[in-house]
């Protein structure tokens, strides 16, 4: 098979805390992974240890082959292969959309300009944002900025992509809009790993569902359907339970 | 005029001598905060990398340099290594190198204050599309800490021009030496020089460093 993320005995502490204990997950190309679980379990810690951002303890992560080790030069070359949006958009505030968009291609890939910028419009035109394109982050609401952010990652051509909670901040109105980009991009085959607490989003958009707990995957599964209608562990049954229970109030 | 010794500036060429002395003044402060701001961006940068023993230096180097009035470090450099080390150090050279010494500290100072303020998922982001540490800094991190360090190293700029007075004391013949060269000269004539010709190097000082302190202001209120 050829699988694009291969992670092997994934182990990761903090101070003598383990956060991550024994992760093993394997990512095919064109799959798109969500992974849901409560506050605090280390799903967004285990998106960062993914391209480099936290060095792990043990373990093995390979993308494309190649493994990943934040120490390693190689590491630059990674995470161009791994593109990461994260739920505060961390958009560059001294630059304009376009530049934000065209700067990574340009300072790390050595792509020419006008070549980036035409495929940054042409994606910023695809997320109703083309006539943003001179404004600056300030200026924009919480969803365009995360729209912005996605496109941002794409240009760079990343073979998957890790979406951090991105619609954790964002007001109700306007996590639609985001979603609804994400779902595009799923349907065009990217593959993507997605921490989110969108159960809906999660039902419509996965391939395979992985239910996170206190450090280690507790439920994995391709019946997406199957996992929301009857967990087969308990803890992700009770996670389940709490979280239609706020949805319906 | 007389009164008050101002008559003292025209006569013969001590106006010019003046300006010569200013001049001396405005290069030694030219160049060295030229080279404090260069060095001071690198200074600064290396302060906020997790390197325990770089950091224990550079906390050092700072601290000597707070603690130590200018005035003490010319003379450690101009006196004490002829003595020392038989190096024959220009007062110029001396000048230069001690003022740089000491801006070069602040300045990374006010860099690394300007830096901390970047939220480290600004790192994170800017790492996560493929840019290397260097570029990191380079091309997101300094362009965003530059509005918060213009006003601040302006400040730095004018205590140093100021500071240049301090350099006579190892024989650089700048705008307050050649002042006390010519009321000197003059005790005779016009005892009253004494008020007209420092009150002419005040003037000289206000209108170089005035300006600069307002650009401060403006910067300062715009950016804020």
């Amino acid at each position: 098979m050829n699988e694009l993320l291969d992670v092997k005995y994934l182990h990761k502490e903090f101070d003598n805390n383990v956060v991550l204990k024994d992760i093993n997950l394997s990512v095919k190309k064109g799959e798109v992974v969500v992974i849901i679980g409560p506050s605090g379990c280390g799903k967004s810690t285990f998106l960062r240890c993914l391209n480099g951002l936290e060095e792990i303890q043990s373990g093995v992560i390979r993308v494309d082959g190649l493994e990943v080790n934040p120490k390693n030069k190689d590491i630059v070359k990674l995470r161009q292969k791994i593109g990461m949006v994260f739920q505060s958009y961390e958009l560059f505030p001294h630059l304009s959309v376009i530049d934000n968009l065209i700067i990574a291609p340009m300072k790390v890939q050595k792509r020419k300009r006008e070549e980036v910028t035409k495929e940054a419009l042409k994606l910023l035109d695809r997320v109703d944002l083309l006539d943003k394109k001179d404004m600056y982050p300030r200026q924009l609401s919480g969803g365009q900025k995360q729209r912005v952010a996605i496109v941002r990652a794409l240009l760079v051509h990343p073979e998957i992509i890790l979406f951090d909670e991105v619609t954790a901040a964002l007001d109700p109105e306007m996590v639609y809009e985001v979603l609804e980009t994400m779902q595009e991009l799923a349907r065009q085959g990217s593959t993507m790993i997605i921490v989110t607490h969108e159960m809906n989003f999660a039902k419509a958009v996965a391939d395979k569902i992985i239910f996170f707990d206190k450090g280690e995957i507790v439920e994995e599964t391709d019946d997406v359907e199957g996992f929301f209608a009857s967990p087969k562990t308990e803890r992700a049954a009770k996670f389940l339970d709490r979280f239609q229970f706020t949805t319906r109030l | 005029m007389q009164a008050l010794g101002i008559d003292v500036l025209f006569k013969g060429t001590n106006l010019f001598r003046l300006l010569q002395g200013l001049w001396v003044s405005i290069e030694i402060s030219l160049i060295s905060v030229v080279i404090s701001i260069v060095l001071g961006l690198i200074v600064g940068i290396l302060m906020t990398i997790d390197r325990p023993f770089l950091r224990i230096i550079l906390k050092i180097y700072l601290e000597v340099v707070r603690i130590m009035p200018q005035m003490v470090l010319l003379f450690i450099v101009y006196f004490g290594t002829t003595r020392v080390f038989g190096w024959d150090l220009s007062a110029e050279f001396s000048a230069i190198f001690v003022f740089s010494f000491w801006g070069t500290a602040e300045m990374g100072d006010l860099v690394r204050g300007a830096i901390k303020t970047i939220p480290k998922i600004q790192f994170e982001s800017s790492l996560a599309l493929g840019f290397n540490t260097v570029q990191t800094f380079v091309v997101i991190i300094i362009p965003q800490t530059i509005r918060r360090l213009i006003p601040l190293a302006i400040n730095l700029i004018t205590r140093m021009i100021k500071t240049t007075s301090l350099v006579m004391m190892i024989g650089n013949v700048e705008v307050l030496k050649v002042a006390q060269q010519i009321i000197e000269a003059n005790r005779n004539t016009s005892p009253n020089a004494a008020f007209g010709v420092f009150a002419f190097v005040f003037f000289l000082y206000f209108i170089i460093c005035w300006p600069i302190s307002r650009l401060s202001i403006y910067l300062e209120k715009r950016w804020a």
